[in-house]
């Protein structure tokens, strides 16, 4: 089995349309995969799950109204309620006031996730590649980080009192949840990455803006996307317990005005959208990371 | 059998290594530790140079002193009579003296057209127009066309390390430093990955230090080889391998070889007999 060389030079053209076949097998992949999930048991087991959770749901609030269980609203209710055009409280997927708590609560979210990557990516790369730099700053960073988020909340009011005095310290709050994971992720998965690497660049002529770009920022992005996907969900924490001190919009002000209230079925109903979206924002960041990290994912295939 | 290319036919004027005197002494903690005591090797420009060792014998320590990974404690190493390691300098790792990884170092996040384009563009001594032309060029001479737009993971060890060396070699080092390369490999890859490395090498001619535990590979390959000792890691024995080049896996039948390697193990038994006493792992 001898190694053949060949003289041949390879015409331009073979390489697009080997660029756009890789493309047919990105999409086709998706269709596979779709395709499996849906002939596998596991997707349907989970559904049954789901089922059997709402079932004992409604065995325990509305079927046997046990003590405890009998002040909290069923499925049946809420979910009238929810569907309602003329609903009793005012939210459903009928009502524009639904919409709009969802949409404040998106865009905080949105906002403060969008300062925290754009802060914490590059902070946690820095704090992983340069030796001094993380010895000055991961002290604060270690002390920093266990004071939990709602013990901001003076701090964060008294800072934004004059800006946009509503929103900038909900944002703040949400914002602050999400950078500490996306910070320190994103250091471990500078750590992480092999030495072997950094010298092989080195060798290759590589100066340190290479190294920054080429080695330290790819090698790290799995971890930062672990880091975005923890951020995102630590932010929608700390985002509904900031909507319900201070907001007059949001999910999270929406269930503690409806508890408030005695609204019972809002608070569900509000619960759950959290749930959905929260699951929709993991799953899109997901999706950013398999694309821009296509290396792992084609070589698991 | 007068085939020495370091001798008859180098047309390479670059690349002579000059290992002057080095020792290396490691000192984690206040324990002394004589990697590599008092080492002289000189590797004539265009040669095949191969050193033999146990794990931990000081093979490693000395390419990362020639690499610019570290520096020596005592002696100089010169490339082309330029001092590029010695007791107080360390040149830093550069272009013309490229490692090839023990365990591999493509870039696993770059497909492989970018990183065997890597090296001119991050030099800036080609745009990155010409830096891919000049890849997929020099992947088509390998042998290796089909395979630019996949990622290093996609491929099997054998094709990778290949890819590894193109790396290298697009950027016309004067030295190629190859650590183990072909350690892990099952035995067909690996015989597959020598004569890949053989028929690069009488293409090119650079100058190669190659580290391995394996005296057949050693003698495969090499123009010279070099027999290091463990603990503290000394040259031992220096044997002239006069197989006569193109070499295909014919040669290992062929009688010279036959030769060399009864000699050249006859030379290491004692060392590897002491080695083997000591605990260490066996030679070859």
């Amino acid at each position: 089995m001898a190694v053949s060389i060949s003289r041949s030079q390879r015409p331009q053209t073979e390489d697009r349309e080997r660029k756009a076949e890789s493309k047919v097998g990105a999409f086709s992949m998706l269709a596979f995969r779709l395709r499996q999930a849906l002939t596998q048991p596991g997707t349907y087991v989970g559904l049954l799950g789901i089922i059997s959770m709402v079932l004992l749901w409604y065995v325990l609030t509305e079927l046997l109204a046990l003590p405890r269980f009998n002040k909290l609203p069923g499925p049946v209710a809420v979910w009238k309620e929810f569907t309602s055009r003329t609903p009793t409280y005012g939210i459903s997927i009928y009502t524009p006031d639904y919409y709009m708590h969802i949409f404040w609560s998106v865009w905080r979210v949105t906002q403060a996730f969008f300062w925290a990557t754009i802060l914490g990516v590059p902070l946690g790369l820095f704090m992983g590649w340069r030796k001094t730099f993380r010895d000055y700053t991961f002290p604060i960073l270690e002390i920093v980080r266990p004071i939990p988020v709602l013990a901001w909340v003076p701090i964060a009011i008294l800072m934004f009192s004059g800006i946009a005095s509503r929103e900038a310290p909900i944002i703040f709050l949400t914002f602050l949840a999400a950078f500490y994971a996306t910070v320190l992720n994103t250091m471990l998965g500078v750590e992480s990455i092999d030495e072997v690497y950094f010298r092989a660049a080195r060798c290759l002529g590589a100066k340190p803006r290479h190294i920054f770009f080429r080695v330290v920022l790819p090698g790290a992005l799995p971890f930062i996307f672990t880091g975005l996907q923890i951020g995102v969900g630590v932010g929608w924490f700390s985002l509904v317990a900031a909507e319900m001190l201070s907001g007059e919009y949001g999910l999270g002000f929406l269930i503690w005005d409806s508890y408030v209230l005695s609204q019972f079925q809002v608070i569900i109903i509000a619960m759950v959208t959290l749930g959905v979206i929260g699951y929709f924002f993991s799953a899109a960041i997901r999706i950013v990371g398999n694309i821009l990290m296509q290396w792992t994912e084609r070589g698991s295939v | 059998m007068s085939n020495n290319p370091s001798q008859s036919s180098a047309p390479a004027p670059e690349g002579a290594i000059s290992i002057r005197n080095v020792s290396k002494i490691y000192d984690p903690e206040g324990v002394n530790v004589l990697a590599v005591d008092n080492c002289s090797i000189d590797i004539a420009p265009g040669e095949f140079c191969v050193i033999v060792g146990p794990s931990g014998c000081g093979k490693t320590t000395l390419l990362n002193a020639i690499a610019g990974f570290h520096n020596i404690t005592h002696g100089e190493i010169l490339l082309d009579g330029k001092a590029i390691c010695t007791p107080t300098y360390t040149a830093p790792p550069g272009s013309e003296r490229i490692v090839v990884f023990q365990n591999g170092a493509l870039f696993p996040w770059s497909t492989i057209l970018d990183n065997v384009a890597f090296g001119p563009i991050v030099q800036g001594t080609a745009t990155k127009r010409e830096a891919e032309e000049a890849a997929h060029r020099l992947l088509a001479e390998l042998g290796l066309p089909d395979i630019a737009n996949r990622y290093p993971n996609e491929l099997s060890s054998g094709m990778r390390r290949r890819v590894e060396i193109a790396r290298a070699l697009i950027n016309s080092p004067k030295v190629l430093l190859l650590d183990e390369p072909f350690r892990a490999m099952d035995a067909l890859t690996k015989g597959v990955a020598q004569e890949f490395l053989l028929q690069v090498f009488d293409r090119v001619r650079k100058t190669v230090f190659f580290i391995t535990h394996d005296l057949e590979e050693a003698l495969f390959l090499a123009d010279h080889i070099l027999v290091m000792t463990t603990r503290p890691g000394r040259i031992k024995c220096a044997l002239k391998v006069d197989l006569p080049r193109p070499r295909t896996f014919h040669v290992r039948a062929s009688k010279r070889y036959l030769e060399l390697k009864s000699e050249i193990f006859a030379a290491v038994r004692e060392e590897a007999a002491k080695a083997f006493a000591a605990g260490e792992r066996e030679l070859a």
